[in-house]
This record gives C-alpha cells, structure tokens and sequence, in this order.
C-alpha cells in the first residue's frame, strides 16, 4: 500500500497547509505593514526581504499560501461537487438527455478555463468567493465528463444488477457500490484539479482579476515583482517556487492515489 | 516455413518463478496440434513465449526454431516478418485484437500492405476477398464498419482473415471460440477446419475444452501446471489416457457429456 | 426483442431455456428479475401479475451470472456481498445475517475464512460460488441462473454443476438455467425450452427436445455440439457442422 510519490506529495501539499494554517494565527508582520524599506534584502528585521511597497515578502507569501489553498480547496470542492452530481445525472439518464449532456460537456471543456472564470468574475466583481465560484465552475465539466464515463462503466456491471435483484435501492447502489467504485479515479482528478486550480487563481491574480488586498496572492505578487526582478529577483523566485512546489505536490498526491488504489483494480486479473 | 519447433521452452518471471517448464513440440505444415490445459495450466503462455509477445517482466529461455532458424530472442524485426507470413495468432477476444477507431477494412488492409506491398484499389480487392474468404457475407458493409458495429461471431472471422491476409505458413488460435455460442462456435470451427486444409497450414489449436481441441486437432499436448505431461495422437489419448492429469480431464470431460451423449440420437 | 413468450416454471424443477446469440435470452432473463417491463403481455409469480410485487420477487428468485468477475463489487469483503440481499431485503442484520452469511459460504463449499477477504483473492470458480452463496443467502424458491459454468474451464464447470444439482435437491430449489452450452442443459434440466429470433419454437422434456429435434433451430444446436469421439457413439463426420 506504500507508494513514494503519495507520500511526497503529502509533505509538500503538508508543507503549505502547515504555512497557510499558522498564517492564520500569526505572521510576522501585519500584511499592511508598510513600515519596513522598500525592497529591503532579507536580513534579521525581514528574513526574506520586502517587496516595493515596503511589505514584509515572508507575511505576503503565507498569506497567499491561505488564499491560494482557501480558493483551490474551495474550488474542487465546489466543482467536484457539482462535477460528481452532473456525471452522476449523466450516468443514469436516459439515452438522448445523456447525448446532450455529453455533447454540453465537451463544449464546456473545451472553453478555456480562464476565460470562463473571468466572465464569471466580471460579472460578479473580485472577492475571494467570486474566484471560487469561478474557478470551480469552470472545473465543473472537467471533473463531470470521466465521472460520468466511471458511472457507466459501473453501473454496466453485474454486481450492479445483482444488487437490485438483492432489493438495494438506487440510492443505495450509488453509495454503496458506484461511489466505492468510482472514487479512486475521482480522487486522483480531483488532486490534478487542485494543482489547476490553485494555477488558476495565481493567473486570474496575475491579470489582477483576483481576490483584493488584505489578500495577498502569490499571482499577484509575481505582477507586482515584475518590475523589479533585477533589483529584487527573491520577490519573483519565492512566490513562483511555493506555486511550483504546490502543484507538484498535487500531482504528485495523484500519481500515489492512482498507484494506492490500483493493486485492488489489477485484482480482476 | 514447413517446420515450427518449441524446445524446452521455459518461461520465468522476474522474482524467477517458473511458470513455463520445458516445453517442447514439433508442429509441421499440415499438423494439427491441439494444447490443451485448465486455466494457468501455461497454455497462453506457451503462444505467447513462441511469437515473443510475453509480458514485460517474463522471459522465456529454450529454444523456439522456425525452419531451424531461432526466433525466440531473435531481434524485433526479424520477429516481425515471422509474425505475419511465417505464424499468425487469433486471440480468444477478437475485441481486444481489433482497432475500437478504425474501420475493419482498414484494419485488414494493415498486414496486406505491411507484408504484400499492396497499395489503393489492389489492398481494397484484396481486403474483400480476404473477407469473403472467412465466408462473411456482405464483405463490403463490414469493410466498413467499426469493430463495435458487428457481432462477436464477424469480429473473430475479421481477426481471422486479418492473420490469413499474409498467408501464414502456421496459425496459431488461442481458444478462438471460447466466447461463442454454439452454433457460432460449430462454424467457426469448420471454417478453420477448411481454410487450414486448403493452404496446408501447421495448427496450433489452444482450448479448455477437450471436445473442441479433439474436433480440430491431429494430436493434442497436455498441460499441466507450466509442464507438458503428455501428448499424442487424438484418438489415443481419448481412448487411453497415461497421465494421471489427463485421465482426470478426460474423464471430466466424458462426465460433463455424459448426459447429453446419453440423449442424442 | 421478444415477441409472445410464454412458459410456466415448476417448483423444484429445472428448466432451461436456450437458443443462439440474438435469440432473445437476455431480455428473457431480465423480464423475469423485474428489470425490465414487458410491452404486453405479463410475468406471473404464483400465479399473480409482478406489477407492485418487486419485493416478493426478490424474496423468490435471485440470478447467478456468467461472468465471475463482474457479478462481485471489487471494493467489498464477500460478507457483505453476500450478505446484501439479507440487508436489502430487511431479512436480518448483525449477528443473525452474520450466522446466514456463514451458513452460504458453507453450503456452497467455501471455507470460513472467505468472508473476510476480498473477491480478488479468488479463482473464478470460486467467485462463482461466491456469487451461487449471494443468491442463496436469502433462501429463494428459483435460481435464475444465466450461463453460470460458460466462464470455467472443464473441471470447475462440474464441481458448479454437481454444487447446483445439490442446491436444488438439498433446498428444493427451482433452477431455471439460460445456457448455450447444451452439455450444461442436459446435466441440470428435465425440460428445455428453445426460443429462436424472440419466438419459443419448441419445448417439452430435454431428452426430447435435444434427443428428436424437430425445429430447424433445435437441429441446428444440437448439430453444433462438439462431440468427444470414442464415446460409443456414431463416429462424428464434417456433415456434422
């Protein structure tokens, strides 16, 4: 049951929880603490420096570790939740609503997310709840379309039709035998989705489309040391390698629920 | 290609569990050897240790000789001239032979160009004729269909005709029937009976079910856990079984009939 | 699919029903498992419409399918799956469903220790039991048993069959067997029904039906059967096929 890579990814996707969850109880500065000199190498005062507005870096990139796990947590939450319940229609319904929601699927998939999270945006102006709303609508149909192809698959199964002979209700049969069944590849989706997602909300800051200050966001923080990156190049590394870390942590935690989860399916053979 | 040889063909996986021993056989054009065994008695195995598909993480050792020249461990294209023209395979699952996105005349027409270097409206003749031969009635509908569009029965004479295409010397069938129904199986049957017949193939026929492989087979190789335990003419071993193993599967065999045989006239 | 079936079943008998690929046997099958509504026409338990009795039904008849290994949830320890139709059907929980499930497993000839492990640790013969132990479980009148021994090699296909013919001795169960394979037919079914293109053509007793085939189709299955030769019977000849 042991697998590397599920391990790694939890100490890195470990490692940003930790340093979003103390972000929540301190951080060394307060995150409008101008009071510090613009651009300030790290030193005893600042271990990592401050950016241009003479904000501490260390308190700005905790910060966006809270924001960027809040809204890629909250994220796949939503669109795993509405995902599942759309593959779920999808799975049961009857034959030409499944055509048109497979066809709809596709169309939403095929739109870009960030583009979709923007009109959502615009049409709702940046918050912290807007960016999830976004983000994890536009990751609606991503998690939608393979579950409903798990749904199928597992409701074409004889142990699916044993359990009605049984008298198991529907209700039943998807809590008991088709989430069962399909959460492992549902699991190691919706751990891609987080790594996608917190990269979405980072471009959708980068565009200055995300939440507003006192958020502090890495996306953000990467447009603002922009200008600066030969003055101050531990502005544009720190944030950019704490997302990096993150979303490989992510998949990372993928591969090792894929890899968990297989020797059951390799059982059939 | 008028000989096939197998010599002590063993098969190990990479912990070095044996799960092939010392198998041998001689399979000539116009032979028909029936391989006969329970499940994990070694019989795929066997097929596919011969035309060097094993799983990764198996390797077979011995000596596999095609007209006298080894072709086990032999490098992959050498391998794939002796697929094709020297022995095809027709797989128990047609579904999982056949391309799920690709028409099966297309499909067909595959080794046709590969190993013929027929080209446009030759490959397309040839592939229809290929059909035909398989005795599919209305070639052209299923040129062009996806696997998925016909039945199980067209789907294992479109695998069929897909390894006759190149005119192999030997034809090598891995219970081929085993996923059909009676009837369907009885044709097939007697389609592989008259095609091997008309070209003078060498058969390797691989089933679990004893009266199958005696319907087809000349001689039959019993199986048993990895190691050949006996082999001889059909007939012979029906009548008089010397392994303990095979006594038990022809009895078994005989018990399951039993009723029937009793019934028919 | 079907058109004007009909057929009775007889309790404590075995009765088949076969044909070949396309015959209609599938939709036969799930007519009478409740999963599928006839457009005319009706399935009849005891003598009353299924309509609104789907719980009688289940209490009655329970299927064994061909393959063993989609007929077990792979996610579940053979206790529960065996023990599902005790749950769902509100027959019995804890320790009593526990004893039920115990008592399958044993009437089907798996060891005790089979319940706590998980359908992949076993051979198909053996999850084939498991699945004869499910239907069992809840104490049914018929076994609906379609293509049950197809899967298995020789050996496997009569300890299942000798287990069947137990079940039905030992439990006066009803066995109604879908089957192409007619060996399997004549071992477990004193009658055979043949459908052909959705229509019974013929039926009646199976060493009757099988042993003076009067329908084209019936000959044409019965023409089919691989023979063993040496059997004290005719030598088989191409004519055969």
């Amino acid at each position: 049951m042991r697998s590397r890579a599920l391990v790694a990814g939890c100490v890195l996707l470990g490692g940003v929880v930790a340093i979003a969850l103390v972000s929540a109880l301190w951080t060394p500065y307060d995150p409008g603490d101008t009071s510090g000199g613009r651009l300030e190498p790290p030193g005893p005062e600042h271990w990592l420096g401050t950016d241009r507005l003479g904000r501490d870096l260390l308190t700005q990139l905790m910060i966006g570790a809270r924001v960027a796990l809040s809204i890629g947590a909250g994220a796949v939450a939503l669109g795993g939740a509405l995902g599942l319940l759309a593959g779920l229609a999808a799975g049961f319904a009857v034959r030409w609503l499944d055509d048109v929601m497979a066809v709809a699927l596709d169309v939403l998939i095929a739109f870009p997310t960030l583009l979709l999270a923007m009109l959502v945006i615009a049409a709702r102006r940046g918050s912290l709840l807007s960016a999830v709303t976004a983000i994890g609508l536009a990751m609606t149909a991503v998690v939608a379309r393979p579950a409903r192809q798990q749904v199928k698959r597992v409701l074409a199964q004889d142990y699916v039709t044993a359990a009605r002979t049984s008298g198991t209700s529907w209700p039943g049969i998807v809590a008991g035998h088709v989430l069962p069944n399909i959460w492992p590849a549902l699991a190691v989706n919706l751990a891609l989705q987080l790594g996608r997602a917190v990269l979405a909300e980072a471009g959708l800051s980068y565009l200055g489309l995300g939440p507003p200050p006192p958020n502090a966001s890495w996306g953000h923080m990467l447009r603002e040391a922009q200008t600066t990156v030969l003055v101050a190049p531990g502005d544009v590394v720190a944030p950019g390698l704490l997302l990096v870390l993150l979303v490989i942590g992510a998949n990372l935690v993928a591969d090792g629920v894929r890899e968990v989860a297989d020797p059951l399916l390799r059982g059939r053979w | 290609m008028r000989l096939l040889e197998a010599e002590n063909l063993t098969v190990r996986t990479a912990d070095g569990r044996e799960l092939l021993q010392d198998v041998s056989f001689r399979l000539a054009r116009g032979d028909r050897l029936g391989l006969i065994g329970e499940s994990g008695a070694g019989k795929s195995l066997t097929v596919l240790a011969v035309v060097g598909l094993l799983p990764a993480g198996m390797a077979a050792s011995g000596r596999v000789l095609l007209d006298g020249e080894p072709i086990l461990g032999a490098p992959e294209r050498v391998l794939n001239t002796v697929r094709g023209r020297g022995i095809a395979v027709v797989f128990q699952d047609p579904l999982a032979a056949l391309d799920p996105l690709m028409r099966v005349g297309a499909q067909v027409a595959e080794p046709l160009r590969r190993h013929r270097g027929l080209r446009g409206a030759a490959a397309r003749r040839a592939v229809l004729e290929a059909l035909a031969e398989v005795r599919l009635s209305d070639p052209d509908r299923i040129a062009r269909s996806y696997p998925h569009e016909i039945s199980g029965g067209q789907r294992q004479r479109v695998a069929m005709a897909m390894a006759l295409a190149c005119e192999p010397a030997f034809l090598i069938a891995d219970e081929p029937t085993a996923a059909l129904d009676g009837t369907v199986q009885a044709e097939m049957l007697a389609l592989l009976d008259r095609l091997v017949t008309a070209r003078g193939m060498g058969l390797l026929f691989v089933g679990h079910d004893l009266a199958v492989v005696a319907r087809i087979s000349h001689r039959i190789l019993v199986l048993e856990g990895g190691r050949a335990v006996e082999e001889g003419e059909v007939g012979d071993v029906l009548r008089a079984p010397s392994h303990p193993h095979t006594r038990d599967l022809v009895s078994a065999a005989r018990r399951l009939h039993g009723a029937l045989e009793r019934m028919l006239p | 699919m079907l058109s004007e079936v009909s057929f009775e079943v007889t309790a404590g008998r075995g009765l088949a029903l076969v044909g070949e690929s396309g015959a209609g046997k599938t939709t036969l099958v799930r007519l009478m498992l409740g999963l599928l509504r006839p457009r005319t026409g009706q399935v009849l338990l005891d003598g009353l419409p299924l309509r609104g009795r789907m719980r009688a039904l289940r209490h009655a008849v329970q299927p064994v399918f061909q393959d063993p290994y989609s007929s077990l949830d792979p996610r579940r320890r053979v206790d529960r799956i065996v023990g599902e139709p005790l749950r769902s059907l509100g027959i019995a929980r804890g320790a009593t469903a526990t004893a039920m499930v115990e008592e399958a497993l044993r009437t089907v000839g798996l060891p005790p220790d089979a319940a706590r492990r998980y359908p992949h640790e076993f051979s198909g013969g053996q999850r084939q039991r498991i699945a004869i132990a499910r239907a069992i479980a809840a104490s049914p009148r018929v076994l609906l048993a379609d293509e049950p021994v197809s899967a298995l090699d020789t050996a496997t296909r009569l300890r299942l069959l000798d287990l069947l013919a137990d079940l039905r001795e030992s439990r006066r169960l009803t066995v109604v067997l879908v089957s192409h394979d007619l060996a399997v037919v004549a071992a477990l079914c004193e009658e055979t029904v043949v459908l052909d293109r959705g229509r019974v053509v013929e039926r009646g007793s199976t060493a009757e039906v099988l042993g003076s085939p009067r329908h084209p189709c019936t000959r044409r299955l019965v023409a089919a059967v691989p023979r063993l030769p040496g059997a004290a019977n005719r030598p088989q000849t191409r004519s055969d096929l």
